[in-house]
Formats: structure tokens, C-alpha cells, sequence
């Protein structure tokens, strides 16, 4: 059975005044999150992230469709009820969100005052979660006394404090610069690995998503246009919205003016190279290549970690006889695509075309 | 300075008649705001308890009430002290309409702090299963408590400003005393006198309130 399960979820939020017309937020989602999963959900602004993800603790109740947290329908349940399932699942914000009436301490135990756990354990408990955050020393500060990065900090421990099952992280690092969104992150993975807690992270960063999540889901106008592991929709996205985020992290294709710029500058074919890690793969390119006595250099690309496997997009120049480069691609085999970069949508340039991307 | 010393015993127990207006009157008006002025913000649109019916009732007795000169309020309320406080002049009736009119007052300053509050910390109580009323109570009232004292000073002012026309309906106290004594017997010593009081009580009040919110603002 899934943690979280959407099924056909529709969030429709009527016209705010007369004349305007009702915002469809969320359009007919279905997905589900593994158990112990790390799922992200990237899309830009308005896309509806926000609104799917207050679906799933019921912050905002739906139009239609069904939201299953542990097999439970929450749609159905009553006040009360609802209460008693949000205690099990963490949330964690863009701007932190803490109480700044109250300590770094007591901003942690507000869940647990809500359980109605007994004052010594809550102490206790809030000392261990501080000890987690590594924010022992920080106990009696106001938020206000910190840094963006321990706030968040503060938000993580106080989401987990109640041992939910889920977190529900809202952009919880687009507040950061990059080297605190860095350690809220591997916070984060930790939370996962370590506590065996399922996390829905929403994003606009692919970086994010390519860090952490297990599984992506991409959405655009309230609908999940894109979903699958994280490496398949990286290496092979399907739709420009997804090819548009995953253009943010690796450098792609050279397109347009910087097309134009290397055609300048290179004599022969311009070749993109595309390789996973199921091959050794960049390596037997360069090689058949080199055999074939075809003439190469690299002039643009880079190698990419996504969650610890390889994924590379690598343009060079090649020099040769048309026939030669056609037999030596045709022996690089699977793991491998090579398309001419041109400036129209690119073309398949060779009978190595294959592997990964057509399964 | 004779006359002051022959005036004195009068001033204490003038300011004291007053203190106790004030106090009484900003005691229910205080209290009566904060209700009023929480349930106004909890039952607006989108509000964590949100009744568009009573939210409605309440905006409406509200801007009806509060833009009424107290001079005439207090006046018109006579029949309406009598049933409730037993007589319609006096102190006590003076008290009533106060703490009344205080009540109108201070719950749009109440709604005014509390609308302000960042949505996001309710929302987050809320992510964590917090509900309505604990919502209130642990998040609405300690995270705008600072902008609360400061509104709350702002209102003791205004009730000392009120207190002054207590006479009106037989009332007693500092305001009524500068009156009676001061201005209608062309006795400028008692106007002074009791000027001289209000204003120290006044910054007194001032003072305090700032204290006390500096220091729930921590700045
Ligand atoms: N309470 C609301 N009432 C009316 N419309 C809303 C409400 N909340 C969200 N919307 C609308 O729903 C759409 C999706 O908003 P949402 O906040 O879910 O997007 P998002 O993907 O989280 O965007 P961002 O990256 O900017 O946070 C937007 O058009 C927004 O205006
Ligand atoms: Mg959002």
C-alpha cells in the first residue's frame, strides 16, 4: 500500500470576487508516494505545488478525488479526526514559520503540547531533536536571534517532533542561499535515511530534486504533466516543461547563438553525446571513434551526479569521413545516444541511437 | 499655594474616583474588546473559525456603535444602565457606558493587531493538528501580544479622555471636578490641579505600556 496516494485530486478555488473566474489549482492528480520515499514535485510558480501538497495534511479540503495517507481517505474524516492525522505528518516551510513568541525550545514542543505528552518527556524529546539539528546550544534563543539556515533547522525539528511518518517540506530551501539550502538538504536526507521518514519536497530548484528526491513529479497548470524516478525524467524528460528544469542543472544541447558561436569556431559535424551510467559509456565513445581514425575534440558538456548515478551530455567537434563516424558509433551499443546538434530540434545522427532512451 | 493645600483632599479623591472609572471601565472594555475583537478576526473569511453570519453581526454593532460621539453615547445609554447597573446616573452608570464604548473601541484596535499577524505561523499550528481555540490561545494572542499592550495603552487614554465627561450623568471623578469646580466657579487652581494630574497619570500609563511592550518585543 502507498504512504500518500492521490486519486483524480481536483482543487478548485471559487472566484474571489464577481467577474473573475474560479482557479483551478490542482487538475486531476493521481500519484502515489512509497513508503520511506523521498518524492519531489517541481513546477514553476502557480503551477499548483503549494495547494497539493496542503491537500495531503488537508490544510485545504478538495473539490473531488480521494487523498489516502496510510490507506486512510482523509477527505472523509471529520475535525477531529483530520487533527489527529496532521500530529502525523511534519510540514516545513518556505519562510520557516516559527513562533516568535516562543524559544527555539518551545517552538519544538509546541507538537508535543498538542499530543498532550507530559512535560518531562516533552523535554526530553525536544532535547534529542535539538541534538539531531545540532542546535543544542541554541534552546533559549528567539528565532529572531538566528540565522535563515538554523531557523530551518528549527522548522525541521519542530516538524519531526511528534515522530510522524511524512514530511511535507513546502520550498523549504528556496529561502537559503546555496550552501545553507546544501546542509538543510542533507538534513534532510538524513531524516530519511536515518528516521525512515517519508518526505514530499516541493520545489522550484531542480537541484533539489536531483539531490534528494527518489522520485519527481513535474506540474504545470495543477496537472502532473511528467512523473518517474528521478534519474529516468533527468536523463530522458519527455515534455519542454520538464527539458526546461533539467536545462537548469546540466548545461544541455547548444541551441541558437551558442550553437551558432561553436559551428564558428569548429570545422566538421557538431555531435551531442548522452550517456547513463549503464555504460562505461563516454570512454567506448571517445574510443570507437579514435579507432576509426575520425578526428574529435570536445567543445561543450559536463558530467552530472543525480542521487549517485552518472548522467553526462558531452558536444564535440568530430572531423572525418561521414561513413567512418556512422561505423563507429554503430559499435558504442546501449547507454549511449548521439544526436547532430542542429539547429532544429536535434536529429538522430546514427544508428547508435538506442539503448536507455528508447526503454 | 494655599489654595492648592485647600484643595488637596479634594484632588486625591477625585484622581482616586477617576483611577477606579478608568480602571473598571478599561477592566470590562478591556476584556469585552478582546473578545469581541478576537471573535471578529477568528470569524472573518478564511479565519480559523470563519462564521460569515456572526462575523457579519458583529462588523455591523461595531461600525455602528463606535463612530458615536461618547458625550451623546453615554447619554443615550442611560435607560440601559439602569436596568443593568440599577441606576441610570452616578459613577457606576458613567462606568458602564465606559466600559461599553471601550468595548467597540478596543475590539477594532484588537482586530486591527490581529489581522496583522503572519498567516504562515497559523498555518502552521494548524499543519500540526493545533486546533481552533489552542490556536487562539498559543498563537493568535502571545505572537501579537507586543502590538496588543501598545493598543491596550492607546485605549486607557482614550478612557481617561471619557472619564471627563462621567458628569454628565452624575458621575464623579477628576474630569467632572475640573468642571464643576474649576471652570463653572472661575477657579483656575482646581483646572490646574486636575490637568496637572491627568497628564502625569497619563504618561505614567504611556510609559508603562511601552515598558511592557519593549520588553515582549524584545527590542
Ligand atoms: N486560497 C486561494 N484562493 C484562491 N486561489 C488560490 C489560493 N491558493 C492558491 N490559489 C491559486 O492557485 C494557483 C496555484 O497556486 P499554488 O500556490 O499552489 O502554486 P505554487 O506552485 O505553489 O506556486 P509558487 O511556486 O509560487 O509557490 C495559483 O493560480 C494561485 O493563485
Ligand atoms: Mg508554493
Amino acid at each position: 500500500m502507498p504512504h500518500i496516494s492521490l486519486v483524480d485530486v481536483t482543487k478548485t478555488f471559487p472566484a474571489r470576487r464577481r467577474g473573475e473566474r474560479p482557479v483551478t489549482a490542482v487538475d486531476g492528480v493521481t500519484l502515489d508516494v512509497e513508503r520511506g520515499q523521498v518524492y519531489g514535485i517541481i513546477g514553476y510558480s502557480g503551477a499548483g505545488k503549494s495547494t497539493l501538497v496542503r491537500l495531503v495534511n488537508g490544510l485545504e479540503p478538495v473539490t473531488s478525488g480521494s487523498v489516502l495517507v496510510d490507506g486512510v481517505d482523509i477527505t472523509t474524516l471529520r475535525p477531529r479526526e483530520l487533527r489527529r492525522v496532521r500530529q502525523g505528518i511534519g510540514m516545513v516551510f518556505q519562510r520557516f514559520n516559527l513562533l516568535r513568541s516562543r524559544t527555539v525550545a518551545r517552538n519544538v514542543a509546541y507538537p508535543l503540547e498538542v499530543a498532550r505528552v507530559p512535560r518531562a518527556q516533552r523535554q526530553a524529546k525536544v532535547a534529542e531533536l535539538l541534538e539531531f539539528v545540532g542546535l543544542t546550544e541554541h534552546a533559549d534563543a528567539y528565532p529572531e536571534q538566528l540565522s535563515g539556515g538554523q531557523q530551518q533547522r528549527v522548522g525541521i525539528a519542530r516538524a519531526l517532533a511528534a515522530d510522524p511518518s511524512i514530511l511535507l517540506a513546502d520550498e523549504a530551501t528556496s529561502a537559503l542561499d546555496p550552501e545553507t539550502t546544501e546542509e538543510v538538504l542533507s538534513l534532510l536526507g538524513r531524516v530519511n535515511s536515518e528516521l525512515g521518514v517519508t518526505i514530499v519536497v516541493i520545489t522550484h530548484e531542480m537541484e533539489v530534486v536531483t539531490r534528494i528526491a527518489h522520485r519527481v513529479a513535474v506540474m504545470e497548470a495543477g496537472r502532473v504533466v511528467e512523473e518517474g524516478p528521478t534519474y529516468d525524467v533527468f536523463t530522458a524528460p519527455r515534455t519542454e516543461t520538464a527539458k526546461r528544469f533539467v536545462r537548469t542543472v546540466v548545461r544541455a544541447l547548444p541551441e541558437g547563438e551558442e550553437l551558432a558561436a561553436l559551428r564558428a569556431r569548429h570545422e566538421g559535424r557538431l555531435l551531442t553525446i548522452s550517456f547513463t551510467d549503464e555504460a562505461a559509456s563516454q570512454a567506448r565513445v571517445f574510443g570507437a571513434l579514435a579507432r576509426a581514425g575520425v578526428d574529435f575534440h570536445l567543445v561543450h558538456g559536463g558530467v552530472d551526479d543525480i542521487q549517485g548515478r552518472v548522467y553526462g551530455l558531452l558536444t564535440i567537434a568530430v572531423d572525418g569521413d561521414d561513413a567512418a563516424i556512422r561505423d563507429a558509433l554503430a559499435q558504442v551499443g546501449p547507454g549511449v545516444t548521439v544526436t547532430e546538434a542542429t539547429a532544429e530540434p536535434a536529429e538522430p545522427a546514427g544508428p547508435a541511437e538506442g539503448g536507455e532512451r528508447d526503454g | 499655594m494655599d489654595e492648592v493645600v485647600e484643595i488637596l483632599p479634594d484632588l486625591l479623591e477625585q484622581t482616586g474616583i477617576m483611577l477606579q472609572i478608568v480602571g473598571l471601565g478599561m477592566l470590562f472594555g478591556g476584556a469585552g474588546g478582546l473578545v469581541v475583537g478576537t471573535a471578529l478576526y477568528v470569524t472573518r473569511r478564511g479565519g480559523i473559525l470563519a462564521q460569515p453570519v456572526v462575523w457579519w453581526l458583529l462588523n455591523t454593532l461595531v461600525n455602528v456603535f463606535r463612530p458615536i460621539p461618547f458625550i451623546i453615547f453615554i447619554a443615550a445609554l442611560q435607560p440601559l444602565a439602569r436596568v443593568v447597573v440599577g441606576k441610570g446616573i452616578g459613577t457606576d452608570a458613567a462606568i458602564f457606558a465606559i466600559a461599553l464604548a471601550a468595548t467597540f473601541g478596543i475590539a477594532r484596535i484588537v482586530e486591527q493587531n490581529l489581522v496583522a499577524l503572519d498567516p504562515g505561523v497559523i498555518e502552521a499550528a494548524r499543519a500540526m493538528g493545533a486546533g481552533p481555540w489552542r490556536i487562539i490561545r498559543t498563537v493568535v494572542l502571545p505572537e501579537a501580544l507586543g502590538p496588543l499592550i501598545l493598543g491596550f495603552t492607546f485605549a486607557v487614554i482614550a478612557v481617561v479622555d471619557m472619564s471627563a465627561v462621567a458628569g454628565l450623568v452624575g458621575g464623579e471623578g477628576l474630569g467632572n471636578w475640573a468642571i464643576t469646580y474649576g471652570y463653572r466657579q472661575y477657579n483656575p487652581v482646581v483646572t490646574w490641579s486636575a490637568l496637572a494630574v491627568i497628564v502625569v497619570i497619563v504618561q505614567l500609563i504611556q510609559v508603562l505600556g511601552n515598558t511592557l511592550a519593549r520588553k515582549v518585543l524584545r527590542r
